[in-house]
């Protein structure tokens, strides 16, 4: 009989490492399918950014015939466009200070306790999003025309509550189910009352997945358009509003590019922060995963 | 002293009752194992003393207390569940701490019971680990921590160690039974393990579709069950089915001395069946041989095919399709609605020489 001795693979030679590398099958598909998806995602992000820094860039030159920062300056030196960053951030933050407020108790009431009617109002809750977006707005505004409210900082605030209705009760819900009740059930078998229970183990345990709602609510009001559009105009100009706005009136495509990387790199780093500090696992808890 | 009575207990989830008049007294440093297989009741009855489930009905008292409508932050026990339940946004310390910051002890005091509960169970100096960065073995024992450094009168385990391999399992169940005895605490274990009910407990409580089957020490479930149920849940077992008549049992070609008349399960525990030369008429083949190293189980097959396991010495050696003699030791005969009857024979007869291993 022959004795076969195992190879572990960390005593492995380099010269059966390397035969092994070798035969590691290519991913031909997976490559083709990420090229594709990095072409239509990244190619316009990147053409966009290169723009905000081409002062001249005429056909056919594939690069700029000259790169500086004028546009920035001339962009970054207007009034009216920290004017809209400020009132961006108020609504945005208020917005999202107000729906959490509302949305994370109703949440957790869903996620966890049973009344009449339970399924059916969260229902109502999500089915805001099943109508079209517009339509909603423009009933909305004929209401909000009556109380006074068209062009005003609270009107807007209003109907953008409506739209984080969706991330802030449905992914928060997801988050109060995820957290086991077990651990709720060993913090009151050591002497925690139900209050203390929610504070020391069910609000830690959810914190995470409800941060992702907060940051995707943050960043979903912060470049919302159509309803600061139809019920902010003409006195409240968010930021967003004041981009299209430099992208429909002005000549050179520059400025609404300046304005899209100066919008776009903070709330990207803002996500790409969040995601190593929270986890993957966060985001995808809060849709149940 | 610590003692927990319950009478009457009996639990209902809308239509199916999972726990049915249950009437135990767990004596002070006395360690009770709930064995049942799944749906038994066993895992809601740790749960109705530990005051997560509201009993139906009956009552329970821990000390002569009642606490059958006390929450479970209210009664004076401590339970360590299967899933661990640590709380992974707190370190090692912070977990065991928590009940002691509730009780809002000085913070001194607090961090020289949690070092010395740690010591206890194995795992001084990871206080300030987080749970994530333990082994399974470790987050139990933590988990057995944060239970014990309250203090609790009654240590309720919920198949604490289900999740965890073999060999852990046994070295922890070991190291719970130690601790408890050095503790002298009262405590209620629920398995599904024979095993480790028969290794740990002082008395076992046997259930089954939500009734208590039988109550007693280990040893005396094993040798003297009390339904056919126990008989076959508790430890290996032949069982079976046949008929009564003219003072023998007959029952898959077997016939063995037995009183009454009517159909009758006859039980045979592997051990209990000694192999003999096949002259004398009562007969096996051999279907395969299991060599466990400390003993040999057979699975052989009678006249009618009815299989049979016979456990021998770790010397014997016999061929699949071989004809071997058996002849039995003890059994039992279990009829619906009676107490079981058990017989013994006191013929002891010669196997052939052992054969080895060459």
């Amino acid at each position: 009989m022959t004795d076969l001795a195992p190879i572990s693979p960390f005593d492995a030679s380099p010269s059966a490492v390397a035969r092994i590398a070798r035969r590691a099958p290519v991913d031909w598909t997976g490559i083709a399918f990420l090229t594709g998806l990095a072409v239509v995602i990244l190619l316009p992000l990147v053409v966009t950014a290169v723009w905000a820094f081409a002062e001249v860039w005429r056909f056919p030159a594939i690069v700029p015939q000259r790169m500086g920062l004028g546009y920035w300056q001339e962009t970054l030196s207007r009034h009216d466009v920290w004017q809209a960053l400020w009132l961006s951030l108020s609504i945005t933050t208020t917005v999202t200070v107000i729906s959490a407020a509302i949305c994370f108790p109703a949440a957790y009431a869903f996620a966890r306790l049973d009344f009449p009617g339970r399924n059916m109002l969260f229902l109502a809750f999500l089915s805001v999003q099943a109508f079209p977006k517009f339509g909603l707005i423009i009933a909305t505004a004929t209401i909000f025309l009556t109380l006074h409210l068209i062009g005003t900082f609270w009107g807007v605030v209003l109907i953008q509550l409506v739209g984080t209705l969706l991330y802030m009760i449905w992914i928060p819900v997801s988050a109060f189910q995820g957290v086991d009740r077990r651990l709720e059930e060993a913090a009151r078998d050591v002497g925690a009352s139900p209050m203390r229970v929610f504070w020391s183990i069910t609000l830690p345990q959810a914190l995470p997945t409800l941060f992702a709602a907060i940051l995707i609510t943050f960043v979903n009001t912060f470049y919302e358009t159509d309803a600061a559009w139809l019920i902010g105009l003409p006195n409240v100009r968010t930021m967003p509003m004041v981009m299209i706005s430099f992208i429909n009136n002005a000549l050179e495509v520059q400025y609404g590019a300046v304005l899209f990387v100066f919008l776009w790199v903070p709330s990207f780093l803002l996500m790409l922060a969040a995601r190593r500090v929270m986890g993957a696992d966060a985001f995808a808890k809060g849709f149940g995963g | 002293m610590a003692q927990v009575r319950l009478t009457g207990i009996a639990k209902a989830f809308g239509k199916v009752t999972a726990l049915d008049a249950m009437d135990l007294v767990i004596d002070d440093g006395e360690l009770v194992c709930l064995l049942g297989p799944s749906g038994s009741g066993k895992s809601t009855l740790l749960r109705v003393i530990g005051g997560f489930e509201t009993p139906s009905e009956g009552t329970i008292a821990i000390d002569g207390v009642d606490v059958t409508h006390l929450p479970p932050e209210r009664r004076p026990t401590a339970m360590v569940f299967q899933s661990h339940a640590l709380w992974s946004h707190m370190t090692v310390h912070g977990n065991i701490a928590f009940g002691l910051k509730l009780r809002r002890l000085p913070r001194t005091e607090i961090r020289e019971r949690v070092e010395k509960v740690l010591d206890l169970v194995g795992l001084a100096g990871y206080g300030a680990r987080l749970p994530s960065q333990l082994s399974g073995g470790q987050q139990q024992r933590v988990a057995l921590a944060r239970s014990l450094v309250i203090e609790p009168k009654i240590l309720l385990l919920d198949e604490p160690f289900a999740s965890l391999d073999q060999h852990l399992r046994e070295r922890l169940r070991d190291e719970v039974r130690d601790i408890q005895q050095r503790l002298g605490i009262t405590a209620v274990f629920v398995t599904h393990g024979q095993d480790e009910a028969l290794a740990i407990s002082d008395r076992i409580v046997v259930l089954a579709d939500g009734r208590m089957q039988q109550v007693g020490r280990p040893g005396e479930i094993y040798a003297e069950p009390k339904t056919a149920f126990v008989a076959g849940f508790i430890g290996a077992m032949n069982m079976l089915d046949g008929t009564l008549a003219e003072g023998e049992v007959v029952a898959g070609g077997l016939r063995l001395a037995a009183e009454g008349a009517g159909p009758a399960r006859l039980a045979i525990r592997p051990e209990d069946i000694a192999l003999t030369e096949p002259e004398d008429g009562r007969t096996v083949t051999v279907r395969r041989m299991i060599d466990f190293g400390s003993h040999v189980v057979i699975d052989s097959a009678l006249a009618d095919g009815t299989h049979l396991r016979i456990q021998t010495d770790k010397t014997i050696r016999v061929e699949a399709g071989e004809r071997v003699g058996i002849h039995v030791e003890q059994w039992t005969v279990f009829r619906d609605g009676e107490a079981p009857s058990r017989y013994r024979s006191d013929t002891v007869r010669p196997f052939r020489e052992v054969r080895r291993y060459a």
